[in-house]
């Protein structure tokens, strides 16, 4: 494995992308990483396509542009396959995975011929059942650790669970739900 | 031991603030403002600092309320960003000649038009004249140790000038990286107290602050804050050096990486100075002499030291994240140029602008600029005078 794995999200604004990258970039580093998590900005509006990135390291970060040959990309919203070129730079010896209802075959004829690892996770069904309401940032963040092996599992969990018992001391009743969903969707892919 | 921490730019900044508790902070707590008073705020409202935070009606408001909490003799700051910062210029030199050395905490943004909010520095190099004195930061930890410098620099006795702690809009304020954080105490003992020579709130000396200057006064006026400016070189670098000596990071004016034998450098401010070493790096593995002289502090400008540093090398790229409409070069390529003219007249400098409006600057952006100028001094392939690079195709 290479020095540094970047990631790249692609969602829409609201949909939690930039916070997903941030959290990813928050739990590697408690791993003892080295750690990048950035939004890249247009207008905001609810809505608007958003890219995020991460880029995890064992040496220090030095360089601070956007990422252009991701490892990982996530899809956060699947109508994103239309209008974004998903897979540009893509690493194929990565894997991009996409939150839809869609099988791979069914996704592939919109992924320019890539020919690295493709998942696909039905995001909406899992936050629904674990939290009832649609969040789909933390199914597709277990998703892409799961997939991408930043972390290992035990590490991840621990992590998430302190990160959410912190992010959530005022809503305790979130953070099973929170939890259930990134299991749910870590066990979908793994 | 240092605190092993991961913050924004943004959190980071605010976090110092957080540590030296200034007296008063007043700000303009919407857009175009940063999170900057929303993190202090949030402070202050958990009880962890005491500073009085005034929200006020605009950028020229913040400003001038910390020009009168200054000159009553309070540790004061502000913080903004870009147009912000356009709305606080006549107060800007207010703050500058009475003398107060209160802090702006920026971010360095795009001014309009066409609207945008990303990174360039255009809103700080229009403010260059106006008599604070401005350090740059390449990333987190560097916003965060240069404001922990700030008030040790600008109210030091022979200098008494506000001082601008400036930091890259997004790609250093909103990016999440790995930080070491001082502990408290140390921030505290290293900053100590503000005690003012001469302050409105001392009753036992009664004085007028930014009266009327005659002609006969006013060019002393500004003779006397050029001579601050001045006096502010030896007090950065003897203030960069303690704080190395704490901390384990030692500052000057500028950073050289690879510079000492390099053939061809570039002079750069800021985020896009950690693609450039990424390329250095790369670049010297297969044999170019290349380096960068990264600049921190330009005001006061280190003329004679930075030319100085780039006297043997062959070509220099002066890579400006600004335009003046000068026609052919942007402010930091005219002042390194005078620099070189005055010191080092053998090397040859080319002035290139970059990175306007958050365009991103890559490392093979910064490979192509060193294998450009290789090209003209081995090939004598053309290079323009002043050339925009990362255009779109």
């Amino acid at each position: 494995m290479k020095n540094t794995v970047e990631i790249r999200w692609h969602g829409r604004g609201g949909q939690g992308a930039k916070s997903a990258a941030l959290m990813l970039a928050d739990a590697a580093f408690m791993t003892g990483k080295y750690v990048q998590g950035f939004p890249e900005y247009g207008p905001e509006r609810m809505g608007a396509p958003i890219t995020a990135y991460n880029r995890i390291s064992d040496t220090q970060i030095r360089v601070h542009s956007n990422i252009y040959d991701p490892d990982y990309v996530v899809v956060v919203d699947e109508t994103l396959l239309e209008s974004v070129d998903v897979t540009k730079g893509l690493n194929p010896e990565g894997a991009i995975v996409i939150n839809t209802t869609k099988s791979v075959d069914e996704v592939k004829p919109f992924l320019k011929g890539y020919t690295g690892g493709v998942y696909t996770i039905d995001a909406r069904r899992i936050s629904e059942e674990a939290l009832g309401k649609y969040f789909p940032n933390s199914p597709m963040l277990a998703a892409i650790v799961a997939i991408s092996k930043v972390m290992t599992k035990e590490e991840f969990f621990r992590e998430m669970e302190s990160s959410y018992r912190h992010k959530f001391a005022k809503k305790p009743e979130v953070i099973d739900g929170n939890l259930k969903a990134l299991h749910m969707a870590y066990e979908e892919v793994e | 031991m240092a605190i092993r921490e991961r913050l924004s730019g943004n959190e980071a900044i605010s976090y110092a603030i957080k540590q030296v508790n200034p007296d008063v902070m007043p700000a303009f707590p919407i857009t175009p403002s940063t999170e900057i008073p929303q993190y202090v705020a949030n402070y202050i409202a958990n009880g962890e600092m005491d500073t009085e935070f005034i929200p006020v009606e605009s950028e020229h408001s913040s400003m001038s309320a910390t020009i009168g909490a200054e000159a009553a003799g309070a540790r004061s700051l502000t913080a903004t960003s870009s147009c912000g910062l356009a709305l606080m210029w006549e107060e800007l030199y207010v703050a500058a000649s009475n003398r107060l050395p209160l802090a702006l905490c920026l971010v360095n943004r795009a001014l309009s038009g066409p609207i945008n909010i990303n990174c360039d520095h255009s809103d700080s190099m229009g403010a260059r004249d106006t008599g604070f004195i401005q350090i740059y930061a390449e990333n987190n930890q560097e916003v965060y140790d240069n404001f922990v410098q700030a008030y040790r620099i600008a109210e030091h006795k022979d200098v008494m000038l506000p001082i601008m702690i400036c930091q890259d809009g997004f790609i250093t304020s909103h990016a999440v990286e790995n930080i070491e954080l001082l502990e408290d105490d140390k921030v505290k003992n290293f900053v100590g107290e503000y005690n003012p020579e001469n302050y409105l709130l001392n009753a036992n000396q009664p004085m007028a602050m930014g009266p009327y200057a005659v002609s006969n006064y006013y060019m002393e006026t500004k003779m006397a804050q050029n001579t601050a400016m001045n006096n502010a070189k030896q007090v950065i670098l003897d203030v960069g050096k303690e704080f190395g000596e704490m901390s384990g990071r030692e500052y000057g004016f500028f950073e050289e990486y690879r510079l000492e034998d390099a053939d061809y450098a570039m002079v750069m401010i800021g985020s896009a100075a950690g693609a450039t070493k990424d390329a250095i790096d790369k670049l010297r593995e297969q044999g170019m002499k290349v380096g960068l002289l990264k600049l921190r502090v330009f005001r006061p400008f280190p003329d004679e030291e930075i030319a100085m540093a780039l006297k043997n090398c062959k070509v220099v790229a002066i890579m400006d994240r600004s335009e003046c409409f000068r026609g052919k070069g942007g402010p930091l390529g005219a002042e390194v140029k005078a620099a070189i003219y005055d010191y080092a007249k053998d090397v040859k400098a080319f002035n290139l602008v970059y990175g306007l409006g958050g365009r991103d600057f890559t490392v093979e952006e910064a490979e192509r600029i060193f294998n450009d100028l290789a090209a003209y001094d081995k090939d004598g392939a053309t290079f323009e005078e002043y050339r925009y690079v990362g255009l779109r195709g």
